[in-house]
Formats: C-alpha cells, structure tokens, sequence
C-alpha cells in the first residue's frame, strides 16, 4: 500500500482497522518491559531515586517536540500537497500532543522540586516548552473556532508551521543560555553520557512512548474521518429537508474527507 | 516500595499516577469519541442518509 493509496480516507480506515490491534498490543508489552526496567533501575548517586522521574519525563518531553514535528509535516501535506488526510493528521495530532507537553511540564515540576529547590523557573527551557503548551492549546482553539474544516487546516497550518520555530530554540536552550535545566545528556555530539542501566530503560520507555503516540494518533485520525463523514451525512440530510430535489447540493456535501 | 524510594517518595508516585491517569484519560476519550461516531453514523444511515459511496447505481442515475 502507498501513500497515494492511503489518500482514500476508506482504505485508511482498513488500514487502521487492521494494524490497531497489534500497535496497542506491541504498545502495552514494551511499557511493561519499560515500567519493569525502571523499577530495577539503580539510585544516581547524586539524585537518589527521584532519578526514575526521569523515565517518564524525557519520553513525555521529546515527544512534546516529535509529536509538533509530525503536525509541521501534516501541514505541508495541507498547504503544499494538500493531500487529503494532512489536516487530518494535524488536528487528531494536537490535543495528543498537548497531553504528552502538559506531562513533560508537570513531571519536570515534580522532579524540580526536590532536586533544585523550586517546582518552576522563568528559564529559558522551561519557558518555551510553556509556550509550546500554549501554542497547543492555541491551535486546538483554532480548530473548534472555525465551522470549514478545509479554512481551518489552512489558518492551522500556517500557525503550525510558524511555531516550529520553538523546536530548535527548545532543544538549544540550554545550550544558548544559562538555565537551571541540565545540558543534553542523550542525543548529543559525542554520545550519551548516561549509564548503561539508565540509558536501557529510558530507551525502551521512549520507544514505548513513542508507540503508545503512533496508536492513539491513528484511532484519533480514524475519529476525526468519521467525525467528517458524520458532518457530511447531517449537510445532506438538512439540504433534503430544505431542497427535497436538489441532488446536486447533496452530492456538494459529500465532497469533504471521509464523504468518499 | 514507598520506603525504597527514599525522602522524595511522594514525588516519584505522583508523576507515576499523573502520567497514568493522562494516558487513561487520553485513551478513554478517544475510545468514547469512536463510540459516539460510529453510533451516530449508523444513525444517519438508519434514517436514510447514505454516502455517495454507499449508494446504488439506481440512485445515482
């Protein structure tokens, strides 16, 4: 199967039918293995145990920025290819990638708290993942606001495409400024600085985390297609109500993603 | 288990059940948000309201 085959919102909606199942189950063994590893996991000599918020932090926190990644890529697929499940993606991706920015902030308070004194800091980390949460919030309002889906994706697109922008000035900021936040310690020039018995667990919980996003993002695209061929059903059951002879306002309707 | 996680116990098992009930929340919704779809789909297609799809060829001519 091609992209261009997965176009049809109802061969998508085989596919997904199909592959579901499997992306949950594969979802649930690797967060079990993950949950399992981390438990076992050894004290840091510095942190103590409040070392094993760090297995549910950093996966929620690069997801936070994968997940907006994902919703940049949609948006060319709107604006430029205007391929029909790109708004789609987009949208279903948002209030997914909302939870995993809430959690990565929250978690990070919690870890904060005892290991620097202070649940927050106004520094330029935690800043701007505080304003990717907002820039979440912000596009989920967008995408209620407007009626047309099609204007909506176009205006959510834009808006997405803008606030990639906080991707590399998130990744970079501890880098380009002082903050009380640590330096990267994974995905750096020079490999990894973490221990073997940290960086296994954490490795398999971002995997797992990352699975756990892949399969929720599908079932939310499935709703969403269905959410439209709903809203298509309910434009040509009100245009026959009004215009009982006007087929062509009915076919009309049936245009939208999912009508097909 | 709390006493093995040492003084910060509490904030340990709160981020825990925080990303718990996230999660659970996120996949609740999702899953009542393909019942109430599909239910008010198969609605509409009770009452008569098909897709362009979904309709004959008699219907189309």
């Amino acid at each position: 199967m091609t992209l261009i085959d997965l176009a049809n919102p109802s061969r998508f909606l085989a596919l997904t039918a199909r592959v579901l199942p499997w992306l949950a189950g594969a979802t649930v063994i690797l967060l079990a293995i993950g949950l399992y590893q981390s438990a076992l996991a050894p004290d840091d000599y510095q942190q103590g145990a409040t070392v094993k918020i760090m297995f549910i932090h950093v996966p929620n926190a690069w997801l936070s920025m994968f997940v907006w990644g994902v919703m940049s890529i949609a948006s060319l697929g709107t604006l430029v290819w205007r391929h029909p499940l790109a708004d789609v993606a987009a949208k279903a991706a948002a209030p997914i990638g909302a939870a995993f920015t809430f959690l990565a902030l929250l978690t990070g308070s919690l870890w904060g708290r005892p290991m620097w004194g202070t649940y927050w800091e106004w520094d330029a980390r935690l800043t701007s993942v505080l304003i990717l949460f907002l820039m979440y919030l912000g596009l989920m309002a967008l995408w209620r606001a407007v009626d047309d889906p099609s204007r909506a994706a176009r205006a959510a697109a834009v808006l997405t495409l803008v606030g990639a922008i906080n991707l590399p000035i998130i990744k970079f900021s501890v880098e380009w400024w002082n903050t009380l936040h640590q330096p990267a310690s994974v995905m750096r020039m020079g490999g990894s600085t973490l221990d073997k018995s940290f960086l296994i667990p954490l490795l398999v919980m971002a995997i797992a985390f990352t699975l756990l996003f892949v399969t929720l993002h599908l079932a939310a695209m499935r709703n969403e297609i269905l959410r439209r061929r709903v809203r298509s059903l309910q434009m040509m059951q009100a245009s026959r109500v009004a215009f009982p002879s006007a087929g062509s306002r009915r076919d009309n309707a049936s245009n939208e993603v999912g009508a097909a | 288990m709390m006493t093995s996680l040492g003084p910060y116990a509490s904030f340990i098992v709160t981020s825990y059940a925080a990303v718990a009930l996230v999660v659970v929340v996120l996949i609740g919704w999702i899953m009542l948000d393909y019942r109430s779809q599909t239910e008010r789909l198969r609605e509409l297609e009770r009452s008569g309201v098909t897709r362009r799809s979904g309709r004959g060829a008699a219907d189309r001519s």
